[in-house]
């Protein structure tokens, strides 16, 4: 069950390769979110009260409900055209994140671990570096926020697939760290749409030698 | 009593973030700073000992740092002052600046102070959105570009670090540990796969250089400091480094013990040996005061890592060096406030004859010069001497003649932009006549004294800090 589940958070990487609007990254984004709920849900050996509430605070309310909601709510006050214009044509992304897949697996394959659950690395090496890519590749300002949020849903896997006990105190300061930055990225976002015309990268290059 | 700390921080934070009368702001920010030096005069009584249950401890580093950042408020919350005065700020925007300065200061008290790593990472999180606040204030286009680089890639480099701690707590989880603070992991580390090890090194590296200005990662170090407020790019360049160099300092000392130290050695050299390359390639020619001193600031970092990758002595020298760097770049920004109020730019080719306008300043920009080039008298000829030594023992002359040639370089673009603002006469000469208040350049005549002092004839209580600081190291 959980693999078809993380299967399924890697074809959401490739649906966003050649997604054309915004609002599709908006949603996928949001669905990510209940995916990810899915795999702590099932991963969870014992349910204490205050753990579940802790992921659903993290997965549901914030990473499908809060941040879709507010990046929307950016899209619409900014006046920010549909189309995501990446610099390169879809047909080029999807070959590119196909590649960051074949060589996420090729290197996971290379470690030698027998009690690491390789196909958590692979999906989180993959979200890590499409992320990334995204940010590269894509011409507006707010994609950028977007390839951040899935780098950090890469993350989030990442740490489930290595099982890694943070304390409660810990938790809850990543997940408003994560918050905070979030709205500090969004509200910086809205000022750079009031400055200037078009939300697009090539207004920021004036600082430089 | 650290808690208490926090609580009082967190309470003057919202006082002046609320308040608008001048007279009251000025009370809270006194309060604050009475509080700074007590957590810090505290901290130095009761070494080694810790805090809300464990999770901050006084060490002799974080003590040292600790001393380092207060002495810098007092100067930073004064030329803050006077700064907004000068620029005419309604009394919001002087609250604002002033609440985001006091949760600025509080959260990297924080970070010197926490004994576990997960609390280091929420609090580096916590000193980038408050500093993203100050380097916004002046609202220009500019520093609209500045802040939202420096938000974003700190988030993705603080990313990156987390992404580093994971790989950390797999490696001890192999070793049937949880517990994440500084004082256990190491004992954890012992005969345990080093694949992870050095993949959590080479993220925590590339993650924290964000804050430590060091090569991956150093532009927007440099952008932040181009439009931030000149109190401001003081802290940037000084405590802010020492956010990014304890991480650092940290991760290394974490597995210093285990058999990847040769390789996280390599990898730390090449670090510094680029980031004073690049620093060489951008400081011949910036013609912007503030670029200037930011790309000088990527040029100590580098020394200090590669001090830190050497070895033996190079331990001591890199955390001297990084005492001393604070109050140098400190005072040298502090400078460059008057030196803006006086030509009205920072671009070094539109100002010159600084003697005839502003004697003291002038003064100030001379012993600047000898210090930050590290000529004799000057404290951090000491440090460097010492870094270089480490790398002569170390056996890597090749190096070591490299850096020499790349300082020399340095030393000269540096000497080359002074001497014009200082002795040439201004090209264009616009007739402004600004008088500034000799009084105003006493703190930076102070910090440089104290840099000086320092280096040429350290206290044994300031030598002993650092010598304990390095125990956790292999001899």
């Amino acid at each position: 069950m959980i693999n078809v589940i993380l299967i399924t958070f890697l074809m959401t990487l490739f649906y966003v390769a050649i997604a054309n609007r915004l609002l599709t990254y908006v949603k996928v984004l949001a669905f990510q979110g209940v995916l990810l709920f899915a795999v702590v849900f099932i991963q969870l050996s014992e349910i204490n009260t205050i753990n579940l509430i802790l992921i659903l605070m993290e997965t549901i309310f914030f990473k499908s409900i809060a941040v879709p909601l507010f990046l929307a709510y950016i899209l619409k006050r900014n006046k920010i055209t549909r189309e995501a214009e990446p610099y390169l044509p879809h047909f080029m992304s999807l070959i590119i994140v196909t590649m960051i897949c074949v060589i996420s697996i090729l290197l996971v394959n290379n470690v030698k671990d027998n009690e690491l659950d390789k196909i958590f690395f692979v999906v989180a090496l993959s979200a890590l570096f499409t992320g990334l890519y995204f940010i590269i590749s894509r011409r507006k300002i707010i994609t950028h926020v977007m390839g951040y949020l899935i780098i950090e849903n890469g993350v989030f896997v990442l740490s489930l697939a290595l099982g890694s006990e943070m304390t409660m105190l810990v938790n809850i300061g990543i997940m408003l760290d994560i918050f905070v930055s979030v709205l500090v990225l969004g509200i910086f976002t809205n000022r750079i749409g009031d400055t200037f015309e078009a939300m697009s990268v090539e207004n920021l290059s004036n600082l430089k030698d | 009593m650290f808690g208490y700390y926090l609580i009082i921080t967190l309470l003057l934070a919202i006082g002046t973030f609320f308040n608008r009368n001048a007279t009251i702001r000025i009370l809270l920010l006194l309060l604050f700073l009475a509080a700074q030096t007590t957590i810090s005069v505290f901290g130095y009584v009761h070494l080694n000992s810790e805090e809300l249950g464990g999770n901050f401890k006084y060490e002799s580093l974080s003590v040292l740092f600790l001393i380092v950042l207060t002495i810098l408020s007092f100067t930073t919350v004064f030329h803050s002052y006077r700064y907004l005065q000068n620029r005419k700020d309604s009394s919001r925007n002087k609250s604002v600046f002033f609440t985001a300065l006091i949760i600025m200061i509080g959260a990297m008290t924080s970070v010197y102070l926490s004994a576990t790593i997960g609390i280091m990472w929420v609090l580096i999180e916590a000193t980038t959105l408050s500093v993203a606040v100050l380097i916004y204030h002046e609202r220009t286009h500019l520093s609209l570009e500045a802040t939202w680089k420096y938000v974003f890639i700190c988030s993705i480099g603080i990313t990156f670090a987390f992404v580093g701690i994971v790989f950390l707590s797999k490696a001890l989880q192999e070793a049937n540990s949880v517990n994440l603070s500084f004082s256990d992991i190491p004992g954890h580390l012992q005969n345990i796969n080093t694949f992870w090890l050095k993949l959590a090194f080479i993220f925590m590296l590339v993650g924290f250089s964000t804050k430590m200005g060091l090569f991956p990662m150093h532009t927007i170090e440099v952008d932040a400091n181009t439009v931030a407020p000149p109190p401001i790019s003081a802290f940037i360049s000084t405590a802010l480094l020492n956010v990014g160099f304890m991480a650092i300092f940290r991760t290394y000392s974490l597995m210093a013990h285990t058999s990847i130290l040769p390789w996280m050695n390599h990898i730390l050299l090449w670090s510094g040996i680029l980031s004073v390359f690049i620093s060489a390639v951008y400081i011949l020619r910036v013609s912007h005061l503030k670029r200037m001193f930011a790309y000088s600031s990527l040029e100590h970092m580098g020394l200090v890592a590669i001090g830190l990758a050497s070895g033996g002595i190079g331990y001591f020298a890199s955390i001297l060096h990084m005492v001393l760097h604070s109050f140098i770049k400190a005072s040298v920004f502090y400078q460059i406030d008057q030196v803006y109020r006086v030509f009205n730019t920072f671009i070094v080719n539109k100002t010159g004859g600084y003697f005839q306008k502003n004697l003291t300043g002038a003064m100030v920009m001379l012993l600047i010069f000898i210090s930050i080039t590290a000529i004799p008298p000057s404290g951090m000829f000491v440090s460097e001497f010492l870094i270089f030594r480490s790398l002569f023992e170390s056996h890597r002359i090749a190096v070591f003649i490299f850096i020499l040639l790349l300082l020399t370089m340095i030393m000269w673009a540096v000497g080359k932009n002074i001497f014009s603002m200082l002795f040439l006469p201004q090209a264009e000469p616009d007739g402004r006549i600004v008088k500034i208040n000799p009084w105003e350049s006493s703190t930076q005549f102070a910090l440089l004294a104290a840099a000086f002092y320092l280096g040429l004839n350290p206290p044994q209580a300031f030598v002993q800090l650092i010598n304990d600081a390095i125990l956790v190291l292999p001899k």
